[in-house]
């Protein structure tokens, strides 16, 4: 299957497809483990049932996803040394207590705090139960933290200094952790997230309020979610913006692929929307352009001169072509939520937000946007980087492990079979489960009372599947 | 003297991996133990006794390998290509048995899949962990800050023996867990079969230690030359001393006792092997000391491992503590 490979782009399209695997679940229980907590203390603090038994619908559906992000993790961690030992050899210094400093914060409070979380609600009692679901939240949000520092770092390096054996070495902590792209890729990251997870629990809850099942729990989940698309995806937007523009200043070359400014423009450059990037020739065919926008969103003057990779020597450029159409996946994906939020709240103010089957139908279709966008975002971001690890200091081809294709190919086939099997059979349960709304006891949100508090209910058979927690 | 800290960070790393070995290893041996209990009921018994704990005995090994590599990268840059095989394989296991966990409960018609996947993904792991030991005690060879052997160095007869040594062993401490967490006929046939494993892993403890030493050089020299021949005295005096509580701890009926001893055994096998190489990190070609980071990168670390590793110690005590006492067969965690 490999046969024409050789190790360098093999191990890279290992790593490739090992953290696109990976990056998938924490996306989405980020976002999940703070909507639990959200679920959680709104039950404490309404006293509704409703609340507590959305909490036990996602709360399994977490479990399962918890549980393929731990074991893609994993292999993560081990996959610096096994594939990339020049590099860990040489970055190890800088990067490794990053790492070391997300176990030691976030990965033991999460497993530590998860089993209480998942199975401990009658041994514990509710208020220490929202301690621990508290404190999953707060693990994945410290993991983000510290992972997304260590990836910026090799994007835009700073605070270090080279050793005579050619070691990265640490000359000022401060400097490493927040450099320059951290805190725009963080935030990114964390909304794009939350963003993930909203529109997944909008799209179950469209999906049940199309279905007409369970009107009240699904239009409540259904609400939530909408009121985060709406105020949520203008913010991504602005981000991503203001993350576009640190980047032309740290890593022009990305920004020249992202645009497909194969060409300098001295008096202003063109937005290209959309075209074929043709490397041989080095243009973009059939582009459809707006004279002297990009110019405009970059550097704020529509006359401003902006270099293309006629400036780059060809062996330092990234390929152009992923590039490019990644970075529009990612923006159109992100335009087209903010237009389901904005057609929520139109709906909402119409007083058809549980109604409105199109909006329903388009919510259910934008479930899995988040992924996509999240996936096409790292992708920008990574071959961007290209042909560097570390941006302008490490070459990838010399980041390489001395390992053999044969022993690359037999391993990166291995993970891909393993990884659509189980994920697969993952992906298909998370499915089910999420198909399983058992008919709401509960009266439509219309009529009759809201607050339900007497009939609550807890003995409901079949409750979130055979097993419910 | 300025503070050395690399040791200190030898020894953290130490306590890492000791701490995976014996967490994870109870629940890897309930796993290896899957095959030998054939009824539901006592299944979905043993998976729930480690279901809440699981994850945070696995996160040892993640700070085991991120460690190594925020302190020892050196190690960690030869190690792991040197073992690349049995790790991608240990990892897959691990996929296997830890997705388990909860597929297992999701589907009736996959079920028995999934058990399969449990057992097979334990003592998968559970066997390419025994064989990167028996591949790093038998040396790995570095030249110019690279691993410089074969691909095939790794399998040896002498690794693949410590492999099956470490699955007997992990079936051990899972089956003297069950002793401990589970009651009814599947406590008694978990103490049937933990009897059995008791004299096993002490006899592959044996055939470990009579072979370890023709190894290398080193090995022999720490075995019989003076003071570290003191060890190698005592320690299997108390190796006898603890199958000893094994064997009485099962026969009269305590629960916790043979877990606590097994827990022993494992404790004193890791010590045997970290005497015989000290100070080497990779035997017998880096010492700690070559392999570390620069002073800035440890006691950087160092300053956060000493405030959090005990705030871990702490939580993780109290999620055991939650956890504690028999599981009630009638109550599913699920
Ligand atoms: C800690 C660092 C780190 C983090 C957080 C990520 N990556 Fe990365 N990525 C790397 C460190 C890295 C790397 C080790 O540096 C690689 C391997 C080869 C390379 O060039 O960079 C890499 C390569 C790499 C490539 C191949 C690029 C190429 O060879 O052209 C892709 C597509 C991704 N990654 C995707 C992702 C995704 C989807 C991530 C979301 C989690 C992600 N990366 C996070
Ligand atoms: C290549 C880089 C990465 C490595 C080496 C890595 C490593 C790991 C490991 C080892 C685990 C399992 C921890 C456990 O045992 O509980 C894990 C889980 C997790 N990772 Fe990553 N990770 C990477 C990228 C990312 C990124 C980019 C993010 C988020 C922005 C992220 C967020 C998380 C979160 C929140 C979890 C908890 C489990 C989950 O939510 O599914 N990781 N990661
Ligand atoms: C339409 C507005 C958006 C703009 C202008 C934008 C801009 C950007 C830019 C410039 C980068 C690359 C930064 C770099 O590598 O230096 C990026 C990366 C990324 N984007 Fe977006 N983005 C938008 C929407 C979204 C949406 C809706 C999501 C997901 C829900 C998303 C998720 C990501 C992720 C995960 C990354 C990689 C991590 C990072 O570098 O932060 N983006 N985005």
């Amino acid at each position: 299957m490999f046969e024409n490979f050789d190790a360098e782009i093999l191990a890279r399209i290992q790593f490739a497809f090992t953290v696109s695997f990976h990056i998938i679940f924490p996306a989405f229980s980020i976002g999940l483990a703070s909507y639990l907590a959200v679920l959680e203390g709104l039950y404490i603090w309404k006293k509704d049932k409703i609340y507590l038994e959305l909490f036990d619908f996602w709360k399994i559906i977490f479990a399962v996803a918890f549980g393929m992000g731990v074991v893609s993790g994993i292999v993560m961690s081990y996959q610096f040394g096994t594939n990339w030992s020049v590099f860990s050899d040489k970055a190890g210094p800088v990067i490794g207590p990053l790492m070391g400093y997300e176990v030691l914060t976030a990965f033991f409070l999460e497993a530590g705090f998860l089993g209480v979380m998942l199975f401990g609600r009658s041994r514990v009692g509710l208020g220490l139960h929202f301690f621990a679901t508290l404190m999953v939240a707060f693990g994945t949000l410290i993991s983000a933290t510290w992972i997304l520092s260590v990836n910026s770092w090799m994007q835009t390096p700073a605070g270090f200094a080279m050793n005579d054996v050619g070691q990265f070495v640490p000359v000022d902590w401060w400097a490493i952790v927040f450099n320059p792209s951290f805190p725009y890729r963080l935030t990114h990251m964390v909304i794009a997230a939350y963003l993930t997870t909203a529109f997944v629990v909008g799209a179950v809850g469209a999906w049940h309020l199309i279905k007409g099942t369970a009107p009240r729990r699904a239009g409540t989940m259904f609400s939530m979610a909408m009121w985060m698309a709406a105020i949520v995806a203008p913010i991504q937007i602005f981000v991503g913006d203001m993350h576009g523009l640190n980047t032309l200043e740290h890593q022009p070359t990305k920004i020249m692929a992202m645009e497909g400014h194969f060409d300098s423009h001295p008096e202003g450059a063109p937005l290209i929307l959309f075209g074929i990037p043709n490397e041989t020739e080095k243009r973009v065919d059939y582009a459809i352009e707006i004279p002297k926008l990009s110019s405009l969103i970059l550097k704020h003057d529509l006359n401003a001169p902006l270099d293309g990779l006629d400036a780059v020597p060809d062996a330092l450029e990234p390929p152009v072509t992923i590039v490019f159409w990644s970075f529009r996946v990612m923006v159109a994906l992100g335009f087209a939520m903010l237009g389901v939020g904005l057609f929520s709240l139109w709906c909402r103010w119409r007083g058809t937000l549980y109604e409105n089957q199109g909006l329903h139908r388009m919510a259910v279709v934008m479930g899995p946007s988040g992924f996509v966008a999240v996936l096409a975002g790292w992708i920008t971001t990574e071959v961007g980087r290209q042909p560097y690890t570390v941006y302008g200091h490490l070459m990838t081809a010399d980041s390489l492990s001395p390992i053999a294709a044969p022993a690359v190919a037999a391993s990166l086939i291995s993970f891909i079979i393993v990884y659509f099997v189980v994920f697969g059979a993952g992906t298909f349960y998370i499915l089910r489960l999420m198909g399983r709304l058992p008919r709401d006891p509960l009266e439509p949100l219309d009529e009759g009372p809201i607050r339900t508090s007497g009939i609550t209910p807890a003995s409901q058979p079949g409750h979130g599947g055979k097993h419910a927690h | 003297m300025p503070i050395d800290l690399p040791f200190i960070w030898a020894g953290i790393i130490a306590f890492a991996v000791l701490a995976y070995v014996i967490l994870d290893g109870f629940d890897l041996g309930v796993g290896i133990l899957f095959p030998l209990f054939p009824e539901k009921h006592d299944r979905d018994q043993m998976m729930n006794s480690v279901a809440p704990v699981w994850d945070g005995n696995e996160t040892w090994l993640v700070l085991g390998g991120g460690g190594l590599l925020a302190v020892f990268p050196l190690a960690y840059a030869t190690i792991l290509p040197a073992l690349y095989a049995p790790l991608i394989l240990m990892l897959l296991g691990l996929i296997f048995r830890g997705v388990a966990f909860e597929y297992r409960w999701r589907t009736k018609r996959a079920e028995y899949l999934w058990n399969w996947a449990f057992a097979g993904g334990s003592t998968l792991a559970a066997l390419c962990q025994g064989i990167a030991l028996g591949a790093l005690v038998q040396g790995i060879p570095v030249a110019d800050r690279a691993y410089s052997g074969g691909w095939w160095d790794w399998l040896t007869p002498f690794s693949l023996a410590t492999g099956v040594a470490l699955v007997i062993g992990y079936a051990l401490l899972g089956a003297t867990w069950l002793v401990m967490k589970t009651t009814g006929h599947l406590a008694a046939r978990a103490r049937h079969f933990a009897f059995f494993l008791a004299f096993a892993t002490v006899g592959a403890m044996g055939i470990f230690s009579l072979w370890t030493p023709w190894l290398k050089p080193l090995y022999l020299e720490r075995w019989f030359g003076y003071p570290t021949m003191i060890f190698s005295v005592i320690v299997p005096l108390l190796v006898l001393a603890c199958l000893y509580l094994i064997v009485t701890g099962l026969k009269r009926g305590h629960d916790a006792r043979p877990f606590l001893a097994a827990l022993g055994l494992f404790v004193l096998g890791y010590a045997g092997i970290g005497i015989s190489f000290y100070p080497y990190i990779v035997p017998t070609s880096l010492t700690i000391w070559q392999a570390a980071a620069p002073d800035d990168s440890l006691a950087f670390l160092l300053v956060g491992a000493v405030i959090l590793v005990p705030m871990i110690l702490g939580y993780t005590a109290y999620a055991y503590w939650v956890f504690r006492g028999k599981i009630n067969p009638e109550e599913g965690y699920h």
